[in-house]
């Protein structure tokens, strides 16, 4: 019995001729908020993908409470446990809270063949859940268009809770909100993973990983750069690491030789 | 301590209840993506209430008349609702009309089938042709406008030249024959509560022929089905699971997919429940007027589609009701009908229709910008 919850050994993926990710390793405890950040092209969406179940790891393995575990289709991941809650949230802007809470499990009552929605259960548990994380719905019918984005964003995370997630996989929760929404999101965060889910925040966000994450695995050209604990790296050496530091090294030396130039003229 | 956290607590829900805005009925009723046709179906009977109210129009003979007209357009443009809830359209219906009428009078009149069997056969086409432009538009990911487009042409085209083919001709009568003692025809051919309309006859309450018998007969069974179609897609939409996924597959299909909703599942059902509502409105036409005609249904399928808007339902498909369809179809139902009993040109109905369409458009962009616009 390993300490760990779940881990992805080794994990490749290519398309084609293209290595979309190669030898990527993550291991998370319960209770485990593991950042894992790269720049834009560095392999997070594959990676997403491949923990969700939608692609096929091509080599590597990954091992849920000690068993090896292969995902036919992203079904799989969910029934074991893994939750994706994807960068578009899968709500429907349209629909109610409730309807939105429930889409595609919606709970049933009534005699076989003519079962029916249950509604009044449904506006219950899904204003109950909301309410714990203090986003007070006035009422759960109302169209989910009329929340902000952290509220939403919330939504899609509790949702991903109530039906049985154990390890969450948030894609870039975070971007499209200012700070205060943003805040509201990582604490539910670190909620959710007090309670014991294992949480794979991705984001290229360092400013928003570093504060709530215990571990970060920097991601850069579809290889891992390393996992890190809090203690063992700063903020500062862990954005120089994701946006590939010798790049903006070389930056700096460039325009230093060009401010050289400037001044001699 | 525990006090204490009480206390705490009870505060919190005191602030909830300040939180809790009184949303006023009306506020409620805005919402409702039903209530433009709703409101529209009032402001047409008050003006033909009083344009045309002295006139018979709503007289029992009159009012059946243009309810008869309204649940025929209702019945296809319920199943037009539901589909374009679920995010696609089928243009297809007019041309499914005239081929399931075929279908129920070639095998009838010509290869000797009893009506029933042929009511069956017309019904299992239906399904073929909704289940094929389900799984066209599903598997190709081509835009339902112009699947169905296609099938309108081929149906229609089919229609004509089989019939022709079998028949030498363009029409099929001779069908009223064969509807007495049919055990699945009465159906779509009975009127319903005689016993109602004998009886209000009889008080002199409603118009009579000269021979004592009462003018209006009978509820016509278009009105009959119109109604359950009605209750039945209502429930179907807000009562259960199948309706949640219909509202999901339409409101975000990749969204809806990630969740586990069966889009593709769903969008058929839908396509093959347009077919099966234009067998059902063709097998009324059919059995009232007792014979098949190729070119009818002609435009039945965007009079369906624009009930269905004028009822609230967006284009982009994940809001609507079957309620406000059949609202729309009352009201072009009742215009339709009501011109005649008015000074006004028939000709003008059309320009009413394309402009009540254009206002329900407006008005239905208006709404969803509200719903959806983050606080």
């Amino acid at each position: 019995m390993s300490d760990y919850l779940v881990q992805f050994n080794n994990i490749s993926k290519f398309f084609g001729k293209v290595i979309a990710l190669k030898d990527v390793t993550m291991r998370l405890k319960k209770g485990e908020i593991m950042c894992l950040l790269g720049d834009n092209g560095a392999g997070k969406s594959t990676l997403i993908k491949t923990l969700a179940g939608v692609h096929k790891p091509d080599e590597g393995e990954i091992i849920f409470e000690d068993n090896k575990i292969v995902f036919d289709s992203p079904k799989d991941a969910l029934d074991i446990g893994i939750g994706t809650v994807y960068q578009d949230l899968a709500l429907v802007p349209l629909m109610s809270v409730t309807r939105n809470f429930f889409m595609g499990r919606e709970p049933q009552k009534g005699i076989p063949f003519l079962k029916t929605f249950d509604v009044e259960t449904a506006n219950k548990i899904a204003a109950d859940r909301m309410g714990q994380i203090g986003i007070d719905v006035r009422d759960p019918s109302q169209a989910v268009g009329t929340m902000s984005g952290g509220e939403r964003q919330c939504l899609a995370i509790s949702r991903a809770i109530y039906f049985g997630a154990k390890v969450l996989v948030l894609d870039e929760p975070t971007s499209a909100l200012g700070v205060h929404q943003a805040s509201m999101v990582l604490k539910y965060i670190v909620k959710a993973a007090s309670e014991g889910l294992a949480v794979i925040l991705i984001t290229h966000n360092v400013h928003h990983a570093y504060p709530v994450g215990n571990s970060f695995t920097v991601l850069n050209r579809g290889k891992s750069m390393g996992t890190f604990q809090k203690k063992d790296i700063s903020r500062e050496k862990l954005l120089s690491m994701m946006a590939g530091g010798e790049e903006l090294d070389k930056l700096e030396v460039e325009l230093q030789e060009m401010d050289r130039i400037h001044n001699k003229n | 301590m525990s006090l204490k956290s009480k206390s705490i607590s009870s505060k919190s829900s005191l602030n909830e209840d300040e939180r809790l805005k009184k949303i006023s009925p009306l506020r409620v009723l805005l919402n409702r993506p039903e209530l433009g046709a709703l409101g529209g179906s009032i402001l047409v009977f008050i003006f033909f209430g009083i344009v045309a109210g002295d006139t018979g129009m709503f007289s029992a003979y009159g009012m059946l008349n243009f309810l008869d007209v309204s649940a025929n357009l209702g019945i296809i443009a319920i199943a037009a609702a539901m589909l374009m809830i679920g995010g696609e359209f089928d243009l297809s219906i007019g041309s499914m009309i005239g081929f399931a009428g075929i279908c129920i009078a070639i095998p009838a009149i010509y290869w000797g089938w009893p009506l029933w069997m042929s009511i069956v056969f017309a019904f299992a086409m239906a399904v073929l042709v909704g289940y094929f432009n389900g799984i066209m538009v599903v598997k190709t990911g081509l835009p339902s406008f112009i699947v169905t487009l296609a099938m309108l042409f081929i149906l229609r085209g089919l229609t004509l030249a089989i019939t022709r083919l079998i028949t030498g001709r363009t029409q099929v009568p001779g069908l009223r024959v064969l509807i007495e003692d049919d055990p699945l025809a009465w159906l779509f051919a009975t009127d319903t509560f005689k016993w109602l309309f004998t009886w209000l006859g009889s008080l002199k309450l409603i118009e009579l022929r000269t021979d004592g018998t009462p003018l209006a007969t009978g509820i016509p069974p278009s009105v009959i089905w119109f109604i359950a179609l009605t209750l039945f897609a209502t429930w179907i939409l807000m009562k259960t699971r199948y309706g949640n996924w219909i509202f999901a597959s339409g409101g975000d299909k990749v969204g809806a997919t990630n969740v586990g909703v069966p889009v593709g599942r769903v969008k058929i059902s839908l396509f093959i429940g347009t077919a099966v509502a234009s067998t059902i409105f063709a097998c009324i036409q059919v059995l009232d007027a007792g014979s098949a005609d190729t070119m009818r249904g002609t435009l039945k399928e965007l009079e369906a589609i624009a009930a269905a808007v004028v009822g609230g339902c967006l284009l982009t498909g994940g809001y609507g009701s079957a309620i406000g369809a059949a609202f729309g179809a009352i009201i072009f139902g009742t215009v339709s009908m009501g011109i005649f009993y008015t000074d006004v040109d028939t000709d003008w109905f059309k320009v009413f229709l394309g402009a009540m369409m254009l206002i329900a458009v407006v008005f239905n962009n208006y709404i969803r910008k509200k719903v959806t616009e983050s606080k």
